[in-house]
């Protein structure tokens, strides 16, 4: 109970210091998750028509997905540097195989059927993708974007070990400076982010697929 | 590679407290798992209780679960231990529910039809039936727990994201990389080796 007050109290004192490390926080992440996306899913549309390309890339991301986020953000170090680039970095790599496996899955799950009556119509290729298949895919996409997003809101927290800011630095320096207070905000605001992405995501995924199905 | 020569042992202790840590958590997270999943597996509303509950404890970011338990449990060893069962329990218990709520009505009835009782049942056909899907929720629990006990380095219990934690303090480039390929290697391990033997089961 102690902390909770602690915690109260902190955030009375410092709330413009609050509000800028959500805004950081929100900024690394979706700035990651932007590029993360950019690269995964065309990525994902280029390879899903080739077998062995599909396979070759649904395998490089379950080994990206092995490596703990922190390996991945001390490990960019050497070569980035410190600070918020490098946490970016990072956090797009970290989005990157969610999005990259359910795209290739979900366009590879794609009715035969929807794609014969497709090319029958006399669509060109990129119709066919823009038109047929990436529509039909997009629950299966939509659920890898929810997952990523989630992952990245999450690792964002540990940026704060590179000098990435966000609010994993309330929760160090709470630590650092004996101030529970200040780690109690930080850990309930990043864990509420996390959360709330789910959640938000979840209800929009549901949607995504109730259109898709009528 | 000077100071990995220098610090053998220091890179062995590192190791052998990362794997005690993902080790003892993951059997703890068995040993509550297995008992509660079966419990819930044939109870439609306490299922969705449990698994509700679970997918939130899953959802919380590592460095925040660490620092919520920290008033409450204080640093080292111990807490990181309690909060990394808290991670692994909901995803056994994803796996094994959907593995036994899976299984074909048919294999059930024809369990009853040759008279078995429930407790046979559970024990020679859902469980040997369930396995692969348990060895899969244990697969993805044992990567997520090596990857969240090097967070743990955070609240001083050891492990391999303490050479990462102090190389980054001193700017010590070889120690971090050390500890985040080892890490990295540990998990990858531990994903293959799992994964062989869901394949051998399922087969």
């Amino acid at each position: 109970m102690e902390a909770i007050t602690q915690g109260l109290a902190w955030l009375q004192a410092n709330p413009g210091r609050f509000g800028e490390t959500v805004l950081d926080h929100l900024l690394l992440s979706l700035t990651g998750l932007g590029i993360g996306i950019a690269l995964a899913l065309p990525l994902g549309v280029a390879v899903a028509r080739s077998a062995w390309l599909a396979e070759i890339a649904i395998g490089g991301a379950g080994l990206l997905r092995t490596i703990p986020s922190l390996a991945v953000l001390a490990a960019l170090l050497p070569w980035l540097g410190v600070g918020f680039t490098p946490s970016v970095v990072a956090l797009a790599l970290l989005a990157i195989p969610p999005v990259l496996v359910n795209t290739v899955t979900g366009l590879n799950g794609v009715d035969r059927a929807a794609r014969d009556a497709a090319e029958g119509l006399g669509l060109t290729r990129r119709q066919q993708a823009l038109q047929v298949e990436l529509p039909l895919a997009a629950p299966m996409i939509f659920a890898g974007l929810r997952i990523s997003a989630v992952q990245v809101v999450s690792a964002a927290a540990l940026a704060t070990f590179i000098g990435g800011g966000g609010l994993g630095d309330l929760v160090t320096q709470g630590l650092a400076l004996l101030d529970f207070g200040r780690m109690l905000v930080g850990a309930v605001a990043i864990a509420a982010l996390a959360l709330l992405t789910e959640a938000g995501l979840g209800v929009l995924e549901r949607r995504v697929a109730a259109r898709v199905g009528a | 590679m000077r100071w990995t020569m220098r610090n053998l042992d220091t890179i062995a202790a590192a190791m052998a407290t990362h794997v005690l840590l993902v080790g003892a958590a993951l059997l703890i997270a068995v040993a509550i798992a297995l008992p509660l999943g079966i419990a819930v597996a044939r109870r439609p509303t306490a299922q969705r209780l449990v698994l509700g509950t679970a997918s939130v404890l899953y959802s919380l970011p590592t460095l925040a679960l660490f620092a919520l338990l920290l008033p409450l449990l204080g640093l080292g060893f111990w807490p990181a231990l309690v909060a990394l069962v808290t991670y692994a329990v909901p995803v056994l218990l994803r796996a094994l529910v959907a593995g036994i709520a899976g299984l074909p009505p048919a294999v059930l009835d024809a369990a009853e039809g040759m008279g078995l009782t429930p407790r046979q049942r559970l024990w020679q056909v859902e469980l040997p039936l369930a396995l692969p899907a348990l060895l899969g929720g244990l697969r993805i629990a044992a990567v997520t727990l090596v990857s969240a006990a090097t967070v743990a380095a955070y609240i001083s219990a050891g492990g391999l994201g303490t050479l990462i934690l102090t190389g980054l303090d001193q700017g010590h480039t070889e120690k971090i990389l050390v500890g985040a390929g080892l890490v990295a290697l540990l998990a990858l391990l531990l994903d293959q080796a799992i994964g062989l033997a869901q394949r051998r089961a399922a087969a």
